[in-house]
């Protein structure tokens, strides 16, 4: 197995050939804040957290491999500008109000607000019109809370292989949509097996029924789900 | 040394974060025996006086009353601090902002929802006239502290106010700040819950 030498904030590491910098980074013990991203799924770069300074240059760590003699650099004073700004744009993006949302408490959004330092939104809230699609018999989706993180679009078509899930319009109207924008609940394709509402980072994707605070999301049966397709390994 | 002049001012919120400041049990005494309460609702005081030290503000700004205080509250006062979640985003109370505009509002609450229905009252009735748009507090005047939480927990609002009055500066990050509901364990990173990691297990 090929070996890559590199610097990691400092220190030299040796990584696997083909791990990216986000594995290789956590390997090490250094933990690189993400979002859309979700070990088991592809890896797609939107929400731009994990970026981290390669040979001076600005890389999503989750979509870039590994190489000999990079120099990376995880935690510089710009890095940890950007991400504070990132999760302030994506609060002010959508109407993200804690205290009444499902999801308050269980949320990977608000941890990282925290992690982060947030403790206000230095830009003004654009508090779009957004619907709720109460149409499906056992879940719920709450446009208010999207990230357009797409996990919900890849773990249904990559895990799961219904392939429910899409993202439409651009811009401030991107939304995520079931089945050609139908309502949720008549989305054929959907098996209910609820993989998407585990996989979903924030309160945009619940359970039917849910109140406040109670949207725990269950991502301990989706990792054991890909690691039993991916490595054959069946925990019981 | 002179007593410090503590003020807290109630503008568009539940009264919530007023009830986490009762929340301090027997701080308050401590807090007593070094402040001056110089103004608050629970205290029997009707104008925002001058020389205020330090005020907590609770709540965003609604309508055309608590625009007006708040930039009384600014000029008179030499820390101010934003009290919880309604004064930080705006929170519950603007909710009614994706509705578009006061009139929508007051017709929907006065006229089609009230049974039987009401009149909307006019801008000359003693109830202060909506703003448009419900903004939190650093929007409107500068805001010299951040205490978010809906409502920040009283442990919180204590470790807050010892270090301002102190004339200390303050790393509130070190303190688990957090928007919406408090008292939940946190892990090291911060995160709420073992299962909200986006880290498999190896
Ligand atoms: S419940 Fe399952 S099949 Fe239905 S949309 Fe979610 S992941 Fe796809
Ligand atoms: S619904 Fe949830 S999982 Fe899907 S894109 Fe929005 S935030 Fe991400
Ligand atoms: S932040 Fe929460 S507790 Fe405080 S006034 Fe607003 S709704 Fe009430």
């Amino acid at each position: 197995m090929a070996v890559k030498t590199l610097s990691l904030d400092g220190q030299l590491i040796s990584a696997r050939d083909g791990q990216t910098l986000l594995e290789a980074a956590r390997e090490s013990g250094v933990s690189i804040p993400t979002l859309c991203h979700l070990d088991g799924l592809d890896p797609v770069g939107a929400c731009r957290l994990c970026l981290v300074e390669v040979n001076g240059r600005l890389m999503p760590s989750c979509l870039t491999r590994v190489a000999e003699e990079m120099e990376v650099w995880t935690q510089t004073e710009r890095l940890q500008r950007y991400r504070k700004q990132i999760v302030e744009l994506l609060f002010a993006e959508r109407n993200h109000i804690c205290s009444v949302c499902v999801a308050n408490g269980n949320c990977e959004l608000q941890d990282l607000a925290m992690r982060l330092g947030v403790d206000h939104l230095r830009y003004a809230p654009q508090e779009p019109q957004c619907e709720v699609d109460l149409s499906h018999e056992r879940y719920g989706l709450d446009h208010n809370r999207c990230v357009l993180c797409t996990r919900c679009v890849r773990v249904c078509d990559e895990i799961e292989g219904a392939h429910t899930w899409d993202v439409a319009g651009r811009g401030t109207n991107c939304r995520v949509i079931t089945d050609l924008h139908q309502p949720w609940g008549s989305a054929s394709t959907c098996t209910s097996c609820g993989k998407c509402v585990m996989a979903c980072p924030t309160g945009a994707l619940f359970h039917r029924g849910a109140s406040v605070s109670e949207n725990v999301h269950d991502r301990e049966t989706l990792h054991a789900l890909i690691l039993a397709r991916e490595e054959k390994q069946w925990l019981v | 040394m002179a007593r410090l002049r503590l003020a807290t001012v109630w503008l568009g919120g539940c009264s919530g974060c007023h009830m986490s400041f009762l929340d301090m049990d027997e701080y308050l005494l401590e807090l007593a025996e070094i402040v001056d309460v110089v103004f608050s609702p629970l205290v029997d005081s009707k104008t925002y006086p001058e020389g205020v030290d330090v005020v907590l503000v609770e709540g965003a700004i609604c309508n055309v009353e608590h625009m007006e205080m708040i930039h009384r509250v600014r000029s008179n006062s030499r820390v101010l601090i934003s009290f919880g979640d309604c004064a930080v985003t705006g929170n519950v109370s603007a909710i009614r902002n994706v509705l578009g505009g006061a009139l929508p509002v007051l017709k929907c609450s006065y006229e089609e929802r009230s049974d039987p229905a009401g009149m909307i009252p006019s801008p000359n009735d003693i109830v202060p006239q909506l703003l448009d748009r419900v903004v939190p507090v650093h929007a409107v005047v500068k805001v010299d502290l951040f205490l978010p939480g809906c409502p920040p927990s009283g442990p919180m609002i204590r470790t807050a106010l010892e270090k301002v009055l102190a004339g200390e500066t303050i790393d509130l990050m070190e303190h688990h700040l957090s928007f919406g509901g408090y008292g939940r364990p946190r892990n090291s990173e911060g995160s709420s819950t073992a299962s909200s990691s986006s880290t498999a297990p190896s």
